[in-house]
């Protein structure tokens, strides 16, 4: 199955036939201080570096969040989206946990957007699909509802239908949902990386989308966690992951991911892993 | 290494199986059993905590170092007598906001408190402002710990706030915040929270200086 999501002059296609899709996570405030100021403080500039900086690095979509504490987040997501038009065409993965952020960013949107997130929560089902259903766009929908984040692989599964089914409902296209099974930090339960790696074949299986996954959780309080996320991605791929939201401007990650794609046959003559491993290696030229 | 110097070398290395055959003998040599818990096993979870938070250990050696603890904790309360409880420093309600239900924070800080000598309630994830104030009045908590992961939990954290300062629990109950959505400015200066923690090593550090205990 493909999605295919797009700004208003690139199409990106994501599916398990093609290279793995980076969707690059550092445009999000949350635990970015620095980032956080500069929003606050009206200033796009860091936002416009850091969205070039990971397209400079592979990621073939950005996801933006702008939530800062006390802001108006709606506003600032339109800025957001139009300040990294200006400087890239890369379509965007537009993300808050408010849904009229999601609508506000929508509606300025030029191209078929991703949208991040709904999941199995009645209010999310409620908000969020129909707006993925107005604008047309794509949509992030994680494994978890009313009832918390399931550990076992039955829940995440039940979810997914359910949000499948009510998707289905409003028109949006199965090919336009990709699943986020949810990985939980291993420093916390050392079963939980075996669980994301069943729940995301068991999805391939049986609902055979395209599914995401936000690798950073995995790592969450142990050391070398580049290493740990790129391990996790690497076998997360071999199960059905093909559009991971991580930061690609980390090399570790980024190559991990460049060597799967070579490993599944998809770099052809290793191209793609050269280039990048030149890109990191400039004084062996 | 005496018998209580093996037991804390034991808490900070996580050796849960050795733990309750050392506070045995320890019992068993007629060590004090407030004495093993307050002399030796806080302390070993004061070491874990510093260690943590100088990036020496990380987060599973934590918790296994306070799963060591509770182990050893179980050997020694049935030998403490009737009416004579394990001497706790304060009491502590935490839960993380309405509209998260993100838990492993919020776990961490309170299995740490818990082993730093803390009575912790953990009334969960999506707790109401309501349902704070409800628990922390029943509880009679000293504190109250109010988790938030996302930044949509702004709201849900003031109004908890406000709730607290317009119940007859206002100045009686200390309101403490974290989490990776929670700055200290919104939570303190403007909510009008009484502490803000980093993670669960600074939690424990607020939470005792607020309630005035020795480090």
């Amino acid at each position: 199955m493909e999605t295919k999501i797009s700004s208003l002059t690139k199409e990106v296609i994501i599916g398990p036939d093609h290279p793995v899709v980076i969707i690059g996570e550092r445009i999000n405030p949350t635990g970015r201080k620095k980032l956080a100021r500069s929003l606050e403080q009206g200033d796009l500039s860091l936002l416009q570096q850091e969205a070039l900086r990971q397209v400079a690095a592979g990621a073939q979509v950005l996801d933006v969040n702008v939530g800062i504490s006390g802001g108006d987040e709606s506003a600032l997501m339109i800025q957001a989206i139009k300040a990294i038009s200006d400087v890239t065409d890369v379509p965007l993965c537009i993300d808050s946990a408010k849904p009229e952020v999601l609508a506000a960013g929508l509606s300025v949107y030029k191209g078929k957007a991703l949208v991040n997130s709904a999941n199995g929560e009645e209010s999310k089902i409620k908000e969020v699909l129909p707006i993925v259903a107005r604008y047309k766009a794509a949509v992030v929908c994680l494994t978890m509802d009313d009832k918390g984040i399931p550990s076992d692989v039955p829940t995440r599964m039940k979810i997914g239908d359910t949000i499948v089914n009510e998707a289905t409902k409003l028109g949006i296209p199965l090919e336009d949902i990709i699943i986020d099974p949810l990985a939980m930090s291993v420093s916390a339960d050392d079963r939980a990386g075996l669980s994301a790696l069943k729940a995301l074949a068991e999805i391939k299986k049986n609902l055979g989308v395209n599914q995401t996954i936000g690798a950073s959780n995995v790592s969450f309080g142990l050391p070398d966690r580049a290493f740990v996320n790129g391990v996790f991605l690497a076998m997360a791929i071999m199960k059905g992951l093909t559009c991971p939201i991580t930061d690609p401007t980390n090399w570790t990650i980024r190559e991990t991911l460049l060597l799967t794609d070579l490993m599944l046959g998809k770099d052809e003559f290793s191209m793609n892993f050269i280039s990048g491993y030149r890109d990191q290696h400039p004084e062996e030229d | 290494m005496s018998d209580l110097e093996a037991i804390k070398q034991a808490v900070i290395k996580g050796k849960r199986k050795d733990i309750a055959g050392l506070v045995q003998v320890a019992i068993d040599a007629g060590a004090d059993p407030q004495e093993i818990i307050n002399g030796y096993m806080i302390e070993a979870m004061k070491e874990v905590g510093a260690r943590f938070e100088a990036k020496k250990i990380f987060v599973p050696e934590m918790m296994i170092a306070a799963r060591t603890m509770q182990s050893g904790v179980d050997v020694i309360k049935p030998l403490i007598a009737a009416g004579d409880e394990i001497k706790k420093i304060g009491t502590v309600v935490m839960g993380t906001v309405f509209g998260d239900l993100h838990d492993i924070g919020k776990n961490l800080v309170v299995l740490l408190l818990e082993s730093s000598g803390f009575e912790v309630i953990n009334i969960g994830e999506n707790v109401t402002s309501e349902d704070f104030v409800e628990k922390a009045r029943e509880l009679k908590a000293d504190v109250v710990g109010m988790s938030s992961l996302l930044t949509t939990g702004d709201p849900h954290l003031k109004s908890t706030i406000e709730a607290f300062k317009k119940s007859d629990l206002n100045g009686k109950v200390k309101l403490v915040c974290g989490g990776a959505a929670v700055t200290k400015k919104f939570a303190v200066d403007e909510c009008g929270a009484d502490g803000y923690a980093t993670d669960a090593v600074d939690a424990v550090r607020v939470m005792k200086q607020l309630l005035e205990i020795a480090a």
